[in-house]
């Protein structure tokens, strides 16, 4: 039975001696339009779709890793993905922890949903995803905060009466407010959080992150990002 | 899967159902049943040797050896056991690449932690960045395999320990009597006799392994509680074939009975096991068959 531990410890001490520039594109798969499992439980979306082409663009093989929300930035920083492409906005906290390129989303607006008109929005209970720009505003606008794991269980959480709100970005929002059939409807003004979506990089991976950088600039010229962003989030889009 | 899956709308309840419950997403759900199964197949025995080991060098006559196992014991005890396991995997990850990066790359010049980043060299990486995703998947399941082998080790040494100690005294005098040595003693007599005090403890750790298999969500591996959550959640049309509301309480539901039935199978299966272990003992089961066969 020890010689189990030891082989499985020599398995992983003795990969093979050959590499080449696979770059390990890190998402969370639970965030749609931007990313998510399709039914052939595939990572797809948005950023599925730019992400692909920004690594043709700039001649790298990518491959495609889903982790959790929480621990999407540790997990990048301990090298086991070298991309967050997550639907992640540039903050200046997370900019002190990692590196982004320029954004491929405009800063678009964040926006409340609730189950009925007249929410107290500054002093009642909004839930929002642990972690995000949506939490870290609702924590300092006055109103109960409530955290959680994944963005499906903030708006489970506003469906079943357990929050009065859901702060979340509104192109995730919108799909689901559409769909509702009246249940669910945007409250209250519009909120504009955070510096657009860019893709997340360890501080020291600079080489990586200006390839990137170059190619989100020639795709942004060409017009091909512009063309997926009306693709996913609609004709009303934010574009470049 | 099927062919009359191409227009799932179309459908009667019973053609959608086949047709959703047969996705490629599904398959995956299928498939992290038998991740679980297959973890604890492989954890339990490595986990009981892990212990075996500890009970041994606990009870050891070289103190030094004995005091190794009887602070592994306690340590491992004492730790919270997500603590041990978001603790214990990041770091037993980075001391494989920090050992890979000292042998394979010695003229790095470079610091290793720079900030929150942990680099070494490209070729030290594990698995290397080029490595396929299965690879990854076997990676990251061998270290928790590790990590529960050691967390349930601790407590099935504790178990064990108990158990050699709770073998009658004078079996192990016989043997002395009869001319056996230490080593003899141990293996023939007190090992047979010690599992059937150590089989109600160690049922109890199965069960408890049983139900901490969704730690495995903590190490990034997608269990059967990860695709639970992510099937169940509410789908909208734009970005499915299948949509519908919430329904987790379903999906995990089903997780519900499945665990359930796992332990109740586990419970008949010990309970055999205890039947066997208990035959020709000297303790009041033993006796009770005994009687019962006479």
């Amino acid at each position: 039975m020890k010689k189990l531990i030891l082989g499985t410890a020599i398995l992983a001490l003795s990969a093979g001696l050959a590499w080449a520039d696979t770059v390990r594109m890190g998402t969370e798969g639970a965030y749609p339009p931007y990313n998510f499992i399709n039914d052939a439980g595939e990572v797809d979306g948005f950023e599925r779709e730019v992400g692909d082409e920004l690594c043709a663009c700039a001649g790298l093989t990518c491959e495609w890793v889903k982790n959790d929300w929480d621990s999407i930035i540790p997990n990048l920083v301990s090298g086991n993905y070298d991309t967050i492409i997550a639907g992640m906005s540039i903050t200046a906290e997370r900019d002190e922890v990692i590196d982004f390129t320029q954004n491929y989303v405009p800063p678009s607006a964040s926006a409340y949903v609730a189950t009925s008109e007249g929410v107290d929005l500054k002093g009642g209970v909004i839930a929002a995803q642990t972690a995000t720009i949506q939490a870290g505003f609702v924590a300092e606008s006055g109103a109960t905060l409530v955290e959680f794991a994944t963005p499906e269980e903030t708006i489970a959480a506003v469906r079943n009466g357990e929050a009065d709100a859901v702060l979340a970005d509104k192109d995730y929002l919108a799909p689901l407010v559409e769909e509702s059939a009246g249940a669910l409807m945007f409250v209250g003004p519009d909120v504009p959080l955070g510096g657009g979506v860019g893709m997340g990089l360890r501080e020291s991976d600079t080489e990586l992150r200006d390839k990137f950088d170059a190619a989100i600039t020639s795709m942004k010229a060409d017009g091909s990002l512009n063309k997926l962003l009306v693709k996913w989030f609609g004709e009303d889009t934010a574009t470049y | 899967m099927f062919s009359y899956c191409s227009d799932p709308e179309t459908l009667g309840s019973f053609g959608w159902f086949s047709c959703y419950l047969t996705t490629g997403v599904h398959m995956s759900f299928y498939l992290s049943f038998i991740k679980v199964l297959l973890l604890l197949a492989v954890t339990a025995p490595v986990a009981l040797g892990v212990g075996f080991w500890g009970a041994m060098s606990a009870r050891s006559r070289i103190i030094p050896l004995s005091w190794v196992g009887k602070t592994y014991i306690a340590l491992v005890r004492g730790v919270p056991d997500i603590a041990f396991f978001l603790f214990f995997v990041i770091a037993l990850d980075q001391a494989f690449e920090w050992t890979r990066h000292k042998i394979l790359c010695p003229d790095w010049d470079q610091p290793i932690r720079q900030g929150a980043d942990f680099l070494v060299c490209t070729q030290a990486k594990l698995p290397l960045g080029s490595a396929p995703q299965w690879v990854h998947e076997s990676y990251g399941f061998s270290l928790a395999v590790i990590t529960f082998a050691i967390v349930f080790g601790a407590f099935a040494a504790n178990v064990l320990y108990g158990a050699m100690r709770a073998v009658p005294r004078e079996q192990i005098e016989t043997a002395e009597a009869y001319g056996m040595t230490h080593a003899q003693a141990f293996w023939r007599i007190l090992v047979p006799q010690m599992w059937v005090y150590a089989l109600p403890g160690l049922s109890n750790l199965w069960m408890v392994l049983i139900k901490a298999t969704p730690l495995l969500f903590l190490l990034g591996i997608e269990d059967i509680v990860y695709w639970a959550r992510e099937l169940g959640g509410t789908k909208t049309p734009k970005f499915t074939s299948y949509p519908h509301g919430d329904w987790r309480m379903w999906y995990f539901l089903f997780l519900l009975v499945f665990y359930l039935a796992f332990t109740r199978v586990s419970e008949v299966v010990l309970e055999r096991l205890m039947g066997r272990l208990t035959h020709g003992q000297a303790t009041s089961g033993g006796e009770a068959q005994r009687k019962a066969a006479v």
